[in-house]
Formats: C-alpha cells, sequence, structure tokens
C-alpha cells in the first residue's frame, strides 16, 4: 500500500524505492531509481544502450543476485517475464513449453486455451524448432500468460522479429493486455512501439527516470497529432537529431 | 496444350520443373540397412581373402569354419548358456554402472560441493588402469561373480560420468534462468530441464559405455569363470582351437555392434527435437 498526494491509499504492483545496481565500482548502472507501477498499467520503457533499462527488468524478475547494489523492490506474487529470445526448452513440444511447472489437473487444458489465444490452437504438438520466430515468441507469450502474471515483465520481446510479424504482436499483445490486465513493464529501444502499447512512457538516462509521460490516445496511430507529439518529445530526451529520424 | 487444359487427367508429364540447386554439403538423406554395409563389407573380404588362400588359416580361421566351430561350441559345449550367462555379467553392471554414473554426473553437475567430492576422485579413477585394479578387486571381493560385476560397473561408470556431466554443463544458461522465472522447484528443473537437456551427451557416452562392458567382460572372465565368452576364449586359446577363438570374437563383436545401433536408434528417436547432421 501507498500513499498518493492526497494522502489516499493506493495500490501498487510494482514500486522501486532508491535503486541501485552496479557491475563495477567506478560507475553505477541504476543510481537511486523510483518507479510505480499501478495494477494494471501498461508502462514502456525506453532509454539508449547502456542506460540500465534491462538491468531494472532483470531486478525486478530477480534475476540480479551476483549484481553489486542495494534499494527497495516490491513486486506481485505472480511475475512473468518475456524474454527476446523465446526461450522455448528445445526437447519439449509447444504444448508442454506453455504448461511447464503448472501444477493441476486442468493444466493442460489451460494450455492449450493459452496457445489458443495466441493464435498457436493446432501446433500443441510441433517442437520449437518447427516454429517461426513470431510464432515461438507467442509460445512464449503463452507461457508467460497461462501462468496469469500480476507483472508481466518484457525484455524488448519483439526486437528479433520482422516488421510486419511486430505489428501483428502488438496488436496481440494490447489484446491479451486488456483481457488478462497484468502491470505490465515493457523494455524497448522502439519509440513508436513504447508509443503504441504504453499507458505510460518512462525514458532512463544515467540510471534514473528522465522522463515519465502519460499516453493518452483515443486512435493509436501514427497520423495522430498527439502520437506525433509524443514521439518528437521521447526522440528529443533521447538525443536522436532531426535528420535521423525521417 | 489448351485442349487438355480441361480434361481431367493431369498432365503430370509435361509439368515443368526447373531448379537451381544447391550441392548439398551435409551427409544428405539416409541409406537403408546403412548399419549392415560396412559390416557385410568386412565379412565379404574375410570370405573372399580366405577363398583364394590370401588369409591362412594359420592367420584367421575361414568364415565357414568358424560357422563350423560356432555349431559345435553350440551342440557340445552350450554356448548359448555362455552367451547367457557373458549377457547377464555385461547387462547388469553396465546398468549399475550407467545408474551410478548418471546420478553422479547430474549431483557433480548441479553442485559444486558435490563438484568438488565426486569430479576429483572419478578423474583418477579415469587414469588407472582397470587391469592392475582387478588384482585387488579380487582380495576384496573374490572372484566370484560379485567382483566381475563391480569391475564392469565401474568400467562403464566413467564415459556415462563424464560425457553425461559434459552434455549437462553444456546446457545453455538461459534454460536455468527461465526455470528460475516460471519459478519450477529443483526436482522439476532436473526433470525438465537437465535430463534432457543432457541427454545427448549422456547417450554418447552409453555408446562408449557399452562397449566398456564388453571390454571389462573379457577381462574378468579369464578369472575363475565356470562360463561366458571370455572363458571360452580361455580354454580356446589353452587348447590352440583358433576356430572358437574368433566365435568369440565375432559373439563380442556382434554384442557390441547391436548395443551401438540400439543406442544410436534410441539417440535418434529421443532426440527427434534436434535439427542436426544427424537428420
Amino acid at each position: 500500500m501507498a500513499t498518493d498526494a492526497r494522502g489516499l491509499t493506493t495500490e501498487v504492483a510494482v514500486r522501486v524505492r532508491d535503486l541501485h545496481r552496479s557491475f563495477n565500482k567506478d560507475g553505477g548502472v541504476l543510481n537511486g531509481l523510483d518507479l510505480d507501477i499501478a495494477p494494471g498499467e501498461f508502462v514502456a520503457l525506453i532509454g539508449r544502450s547502456g542506460t540500465g533499462k534491462s538491468t531494472l527488468l532483470r531486478a525486478l524478475a530477480g534475476l540480479d543476485r551476483d549484481v553489486a547494489g542495494h534499494g527497495r523492490i516490491t513486486v506481485p506474487e505472480q511475475v512473468s517475464v518475456v524474454f527476446q529470445d523465446s526461450r522455448l526448452l528445445p526437447w519439449k513440444r509447444v504444448l508442454d513449453n506453455v504448461v511447464l511447472g503448472l501444477r493441476g489437473p486442468d493444466a493442460a487444458d489451460r494450455g492449450r486455451n493459452a496457445l489458443e489465444e495466441v493464435g498457436l490452437a493446432g501446433r500443441e504438438r510441433a517442437w520449437p524448432y518447427q516454429l517461426s520466430g513470431g510464432e515461438q515468441q507467442r509460445a512464449a507469450l503463452a507461457r508467460s500468460l497461462v501462468r496469469q502474471p500480476q507483472l508481466l515483465l518484457a525484455d524488448e520481446p519483439f526486437g528479433a522479429l520482422d516488421a510486419l510479424t511486430r505489428i501483428r504482436m502488438h496488436a496481440l499483445l494490447r489484446k491479451l493486455c486488456a483481457a488478462h490486465r497484468p502491470a505490465v513493464l515493457l523494455v524497448t529501444h522502439d519509440v513508436d512501439e513504447a508509443i503504441v502499447l504504453a499507458d505510460r512512457v518512462i525514458l532512463l538516462d544515467a540510471g534514473v527516470v528522465r522522463t515519465d509521460v502519460r499516453v493518452e490516445l483515443t486512435n493509436r496511430v501514427r497520423s495522430d497529432a498527439e502520437f506525433a507529439r509524443l514521439r518528437t518529445l521521447l526522440l528529443d530526451e533521447l538525443g536522436v537529431d532531426e535528420e535521423a529520424r525521417r | 496444350m489448351t485442349a487438355t487444359l480441361h480434361t481431367p487427367e493431369p498432365q503430370v508429364l509435361d509439368r515443368v520443373d526447373e531448379r537451381v540447386v544447391r550441392r548439398r554439403l551435409g551427409p544428405g538423406r539416409r541409406i537403408r540397412f546403412a548399419f549392415w554395409i560396412g559390416p557385410a563389407l568386412v565379412l565379404a573380404l574375410w570370405s573372399a581373402g580366405s577363398a583364394t588362400g590370401v588369409i591362412t588359416p594359420a592367420i584367421l580361421s575361414a568364415p565357414w569354419d568358424v560357422v563350423v566351430a560356432f555349431e559345435d561350441q553350440w551342440v557340445n559345449h552350450d554356448l548359448l548358456g555362455n552367451i547367457l550367462s557373458s549377457l547377464q555379467r555385461a547387462a547388469i553392471g553396465l546398468t549399475l554402472g550407467v545408474v551410478t554414473g548418471a546420478v553422479l554426473a547430474v549431483v557433480s553437475g548441479l553442485s559444486r560441493i558435490g563438484e568438488s567430492l565426486i569430479d576429483g576422485p572419478i578423474q583418477i579413477k579415469r587414469s588407472v588402469p582397470t587391469l592392475a585394479v582387478i588384482p585387488l578387486f579380487i582380495a576384496w571381493f573374490g572372484i566370484d561373480q560379485e567382483m566381475k560385476i563391480i569391475t564392469i560397473a565401474l568400467i562403464s561408470l566413467v564415459p556415462i560420468y563424464i560425457h553425461t556431466h559434459n552434455g549437462l554443463r553444456s546446457i545453455d544458461g538461459k534454460y536455468a534462468e527461465l526455470a528460475e522465472t516460471i519459478g519450477i522447484g529443483r526436482g522439476e528443473f532436473v526433470r525438465h530441464v537437465v535430463l534432457p537437456g543432457a541427454l545427448p551427451g549422456f547417450l554418447l557416452g552409453m555408446r562408449f559405455a557399452v562397449t566398456a562392458s564388453l571390454l571389462g567382460l573379457v577381462v574378468v572372465e579369464q578369472y575363475n569363470a565356470v562360463a561366458g565368452i571370455g572363458h571360452m576364449i580361455t580354454l580356446a586359446e589353452q587348447y590352440g582351437q583358433t576356430d572358437v577363438i574368433v566365435v568369440g570374437l565375432v559373439i563380442y563383436g556382434v554384442f557390441g555392434y547391436c548395443a551401438d545401433s540400439a543406442v544410436r536408434l534410441t539417440g535418434r528417436r529421443v532426440l527427434a527435437w534436434r535439427q542436426t547432421l544427424e537428420g
């Protein structure tokens, strides 16, 4: 429980306070970062390479046990991670990958439903190598969502996909998040992707939050004036000059 | 052509199929009975050599003489009993060795303490020739079945351990990371990630272990055996029966080859998830 400006208690899915992480003693990757994510909120995290995006995500995922640092992190019970590579176990068929570690007699049915949701019905018995890159990533999404996460962490999940597949995956992810309402932290280097997907875009610089903007768009299309304004704002903050962004 | 276009019969022969096909660099498609072609060729050469007199009986008995000796052993000297006795020894010893080797490899592969306790002694055991240890084993376990099975188990344990350990440690660390994020326990991690991931290594170890167990068999059956192929060879040696020795060798060869083929076929089945040149 946290308190907002009016003194009311509000619930948060993620609370990070004064988070420090460093890989060597010369300089920190995260330098006193604060961040709150509300339940069901979709936050995109952008920033140049080396600004600590992945470090933050791995800290929230609990995957940074060997990294030096301090700070306070609160995350929900159920956290799922989607990586840039699908990380499907190559020796397990798609359905077995999705339900890996799930308990209960209905695990297989839940897995089948999840696969159907991501449009992979009928591929339950396929080996991972038989799927295309986009399909593998959809299976990885199914594996995450079948666990009904309260927080979904995604580290450039579409980074390795081609542009067309990526557009389809954006639509799918928005649909899935609308249906399941997890809090989402999506790391991306793509400003457009961040604006298309997120309720809020956070820009990380030198290990702290530099910009935190709300995306209030009725139509998430590039021709929208607000879209263009946000895009310009964020690209300015990232230091991309006029020439390069055309 | 215009007239035939509407007939239901497809003009398959006229269909154009022009392709640009690259030269294949991998081994290509499988040949039927590929497992038997090489050995059959060796047998053919042996027969031809013996028939033409290039291979004299003093060097190597002719295949047909071996067949006669085989029949003689089968009818008059309980060859089947010898074979079963040897197979039983090898199977029990191999099973013990494989199970122990795999368990030790997993323990040593997944725990640093296990590694420091297990890995060294096994490497030391590996560099000590088994033949040299047998006198000691005789002192410890006597000259009966127990000593023989333990020797075979120890010989086959080493390759299983080495290859399973190596296979396990070669598993991509990102899968362990994934397993951590989906919150499975150590038992499930071993079952779903470690064992299947180490399986290719284990199967390679298995191929070595199978032949190692036969090697152990030959050695231990020279000691106080009353039955077994090694026993039969030892007797034949004393009576100068080269044809009987060759019968024994052929049986060892067939054992080894069949067992190896079985492991490879199993491997092809259970490793269907891989896309390799094995095909």
